[in-house]
């Protein structure tokens, strides 16, 4: 199992989703720097982690979209290369129009990190069929940007083809529908913005995260 | 403040430059000749207070500083501590007061910039941040949008550096009405065979200036923290810096990858005085001169003098001393993070400090006098008179123990802060165990691939220091030891940062002294040093000063994260063990302060031997597993401390009443050295029977179970009530 980790200045969760990758793989994934101009041959699974990738100037997740490595990644992604992003890489994919909508500042205009029940929406789609009859799951959110906004039927379109995977019980940040993460209509590509890698240790509070990993996983 | 090179040296200049008539000769003397603006300038912030420590530095020499974990003391950017392999902690804490009331967004986004370049220019990777803040009375009208500006900074800073911010403090007091305090503390991991310091050893080696361009903000920065405020102050506005949290974490992994490579002689980062006190100190330390070309320096405006170039606190700089040959690899790096970075100066033989720009000398002094013969003054102090020691028989009993419980709960300094760390990102870096979220004693985060953690708090009771600056300065040490005690972690040493007034007054002097000696008397009865820290004085408005405020910052080890505890953790059924004696103090209480409105009386005194006996015992009873959950006994006294234990757990409490002490000093008395243990009944005799051996004081007080909060003889209230008083007091202050 081949595993790439996307690395943009500023990135700041890449060692995070390195860490979730290796605990369920064993291997090291590949730690991939934002000037490379190609992911490593043979990569299974991509990976663009939290954080605020060139400092989050102009929009979150803007200029990391326009990177010469994330050029490669929407290219292979269309081919069907299994991509997630999480918190700022949810962002960026919202950016290079892999994934529709766009986030938007928080609601009540502050960061905002705590844990947040989750509903499992779909648990048929590839990044969600290990967790079985489990209806919610527990992942911390921590973003400045997490505000999920589509117009009114891009989001009955995503809501009718099941590619809304997870919504909030309590929302954070007045996403639409509560609206926590997506995937693209080939099932490929996924975003949310509460952090999955933040909830694989018993000592993290919480190892919800694990089977969303395994789930991915297991499907390639 | 522009600054013309060939500025006539009049006593106004001088005096404008905060400089004595007396320091003023020294100057003369030791150049033999009449200085320049730039020379000036130069000496005048690294004389000023903040870079000279001047008023405090005979007193600081007191503490206690070394220690058999000990690796660096006070003196470098920050403290080091050997926690076991090759691991090493480094932290510091620092204040940023001045700024962060003038400009709070800014001023505390920066000012955890600052802390964190302390910590990563010594090696560290920075694993958590913390912060101590002060704020004015709730209902000043300043007070809600300096919280919400000092937050936002900080949040917005270490957020996006990627830093967890763990844990922290905040008072509301209207002793900070005119000055609130903002103090940040970094703690980093290193290896402790790869600590790199600033002494710029050896001649003629290239000196590599990297990260942001230079600059006019924050000229004059460490002078201006260095006088008190007055009405016109927000006038300062333009000596606040700005912040660049992208370019710090760029920083971060360059130097970090640098540091990998054996570049590196030499390394300090541009905090108070910048380019200036960096290069003195390195120069100094190296016993070396050190000559710069000023045209090279990367500049962000046009015309920059070589005053506000010299002067200029612009953020996110470092400057370093690179071995011969080696220019290449650390430029390959710095441009690889895409960071500004030119070869700006070399070593020298001659002692001095010698500046180019165009093709001019500027500036050409000594070295050893701008750090060695910086004034030490002898401040006359005077005592803080002893308050009288109030007896509970004469302090009015509250007739309605709930509306007194819920006040408490509800009030400034207890209520949830919630508002304020969730803010904050407390999980990223994937190793934080125990943070603000749990309102447990002190933060926990796991060393990266280990099962060790370090257990940090800060902690400081200014309402205590007021009262009594010894006992204030005893009690401050002694609860981060506690609060770190209640996690199982072995305390190690401390971080500081002194807030006080304006030193020029004698009674302030006297609580600087008051607070330092017992401080210290506390470390050396736990052998628990002083690595780091930092001293903040002029904290004062239109003559107002601050409450006496030693902040401090404490780290302790978990060797096995097998063995900890949390605040969270009782269970139904469990008994409730006081560990320590109350004798029902409510001097100086928050008891007194809520239900009263009195703020009199000498605070709890603290009984180190008793002290060092009771934490001993319960790290002992943490890693024998035989506690459920722990929390010490503060600030509310007994009640407050059930209660938030209550709050921790989700379940309910009952207490019992004292049959020989009143009721309102048996639950809210601030007796100190106690600790509230949730035990399994099976456990409570072996307890009890070990206490008493170990001449420790140990006594049932309770019990788990059920909805609601009961204290024998006073109060019955379900926990949801509380929570929503004790939830609700932040957001509706902020809302309102």
């Amino acid at each position: 199992m081949r595993t790439a980790v996307i690395v943009f200045p500023a990135s700041n969760c890449d060692r995070d989703a390195a860490v979730a990758l290796e605990k369920i793989t064993g291997q090291k994934p590949h730690m991939v720097w934002h000037r490379d101009t190609s992911l490593p041959a043979n990569i299974d699974f991509v990976v663009l982690p939290g954080g605020f990738s060139y400092g989050d100037y102009l929009r979150s997740g803007a200029i990391a979209a326009r990177s010469p490595i994330v050029k490669d990644i929407v290219a292979k992604a269309t081919k069907g290369l299994p991509v997630a992003g999480f918190c700022n890489g949810f962002q960026v994919l919202t950016e290079t129009g892999l994934l529709p909508g766009a986030l938007m500042r928080n609601k009540g205009l502050k960061f905002v990190c705590r844990p947040e029940t989750l509903k499992i929406v779909n648990s048929k789609s590839r990044f969600t069929k290990r967790y079985g009859d489990k209806k919610e799951v527990v992942f911390p959110v921590a973003h400045h940007d997490g505000n999920y906004f589509a117009d009114e039927a891009t989001l009955n379109m995503l809501e009718k083809d099941g590619r809304v995977i997870f919504k909030y019980a309590d929302n954070p940040n007045g996403s639409a529908r509560d609206i926590a993460g997506i995937c693209n209509k080939a099932g490929n590509v996924f975003g949310m913005m509460p952090h999955p890698e933040r909830a694989i240790d018993p000592l993290h509070g919480g190892t919800d995260g694990i089977e969303l990993f395994k789930s991915i996983l297991g499907a390639i | 403040m522009a600054k013309s090179p060939d500025m006539k040296i009049t006593p106004e200049v001088i005096a404008e430059h905060g400089l004595s008539k007396d320091e003023y000769k020294i100057i003369l003397d030791r150049l033999g000749r009449e200085p320049n603006i730039n020379e000036l300038g130069i000496f005048s912030v690294m004389w000023s207070e903040h870079c000279s420590y001047k008023s405090s530095r005979r007193h600081l020499g007191k503490f206690l500083t070394t220690g058999k974990r000990v690796i660096q003391g006070p003196g470098e950017n920050a403290g080091v501590i050997d926690i076991d392999g090759d691991d090493a902690i480094i932290f510091k804490m620092e204040s940023h007061n001045h700024p962060s009331y003038i400009e709070p967004y800014q001023g505390a986004a920066t000012g955890v910039g600052g802390i964190m370049r302390d910590v990563f220019t010594m090696g560290a990777r920075p694993i958590a941040l913390m912060n101590a803040l002060r704020f004015g009375d709730p209902s000043h009208p300043k007070t809600k949008s300096l919280v919400t500006g000092v937050v936002a900074g900080i949040g917005g800073y270490g957020n996006c550096v990627g830093v967890p911010t763990v844990g922290g403090e905040t008072n509301f007091d209207k002793g900070y009405n005119g000055n609130i305090l903002v103090n940040a503390m970094c703690v980093g991991l290193a290896d402790k065979n790869k600590v790199f310091y600033s002494a710029a050893k050896g001649v003629g080696n290239p000196i590599f200036y990297v990260g942001s361009k230079t600059g006019r903000d924050g000229i004059h920065g460490a002078t201006m923290a260095s006088a008190e405020f007055d009405d016109d102050s927000e006038e300062k506005r333009p000596t606040v810096q700005v912040g660049d949290p992208f370019t710090e974490k760029l920083l971060i992994e360059a130097c970090l990858e640098l540091m990998n490579t054996d570049a590196i002689i030499a390394i300090q980062d541009m905090g108070a005085a910048g380019l200036t006190s960096s290069s003195v100190e390195m120069a100094d330390k190296g016993g070396v001169g050190i000559t710069l070309n000023l045209d090279v320096v990367p500049q962000r405006e046009t015309n920059m003098t070589p005053y506000e170039m010299m002067l200029s606190e612009s953020q996110e700089r470092m400057l370093m001393v690179i071995k011969p040959g080696k220019e290449k690899l650390a430029l390959d790096i710095f441009n690889k993070w895409e960071l500004d970075v030119a070869e700006i100066g070399i070593t020298t033989d001659t002692g001095r400090l010698t500046l180019k720009h165009k093709g001019k000398i500027v500036c050409d002094i000594p070295v050893a006098p701008l750090a060695d013969d910086a004034p030490n003054l002898d401040r006359p102090f005077i005592k803080t008179e002893p308050r009288d020691v109030l007896n509970a028989e004469d302090i009015i009993e509250t007739q309605d123990y709930n509306d007194a419980l819920k006040r408490i709960m509800a009030s400034p300094d207890i209520a949830s802060k919630r508002w304020i760390w969730e803010q904050y990102d407390r999980h990223v870096m994937g190793d934080t165990v125990d943070s603000s979220q749990s309102g447990g004693d002190a933060a926990i985060v796991r060393i990266h691939g280990t099962n060790k953690a370090v257990a940090i708090t800060t902690d400081v009771t200014p309402r205590y220091c007021l009262a009594d600056p010894y006992e204030g300065g005893k009690q401050c040490v002694a609860e981060t030891w506690r609060n770190l005690t209640c996690v199982g972690a072995d305390p190690i040493a401390i971080t500081d940062c002194l807030n006080f007034g304006n030193p020029e007054r004698p009674e302030i002097m006297g609580q600087l002294v008051g607070c330092i000696e017992g401080m210290d008397e506390a470390c050396r009865a736990f052998d628990y040093p002083v690595v780091s820290g930092n001293v903040s004085l002029y904290n004062e408005t239109n003559g107002q000063a601050i409450p006496p405020t030693p902040a401090v910052g404490g780290v302790g080890l978990i060797p096995d994260l097998a063995y900890f505890a949390k605040i969270k953790g009782a269970k139904d059924g469990d008994t409730l063990i006081m560990i320590g004696e109350t004798e029902g103090w409510l001097g100086a209480s928050v008891y007194l302060k809520e239900i009263l409105r009195r703020e009199d009386g000498a605070p709890p005194p603290v009984n180190l031997s008793a002290e060092k006996l009771n934490g001993d015992y319960i790290r002992r009873l943490i890693r024998n597993r035989r506690v459920n959950a722990v929390h010490d006994c503060s600030d509310g006294g007994f009640a407050v401390t059930a209660v938030e234990l209550a709050f921790a757990s989700n379940i309910g409490v009952h207490l019992k009443g004292s049959n020989h002490i009143p009721g309102h000093a048996w639950y809210f008395g601030e007796d100190q050295g106690r600790y509230l243990i949730s035990v399994e009944e099976n456990s409570v005799n072996p307890i009890l029977s070990t206490a008493q051996g170990l001449g420790i004081h140990a006594e049932v007080v309770g019990s788990v179970g059920g909805e609601t909060v009961r204290g024998d003889n006073a109060f019955d209230l379900p926990l949801s009530t509380l929570r929503s008083a004790h939830e609700r007091w932040l957001p509706d202050l902020m809302d309102s």
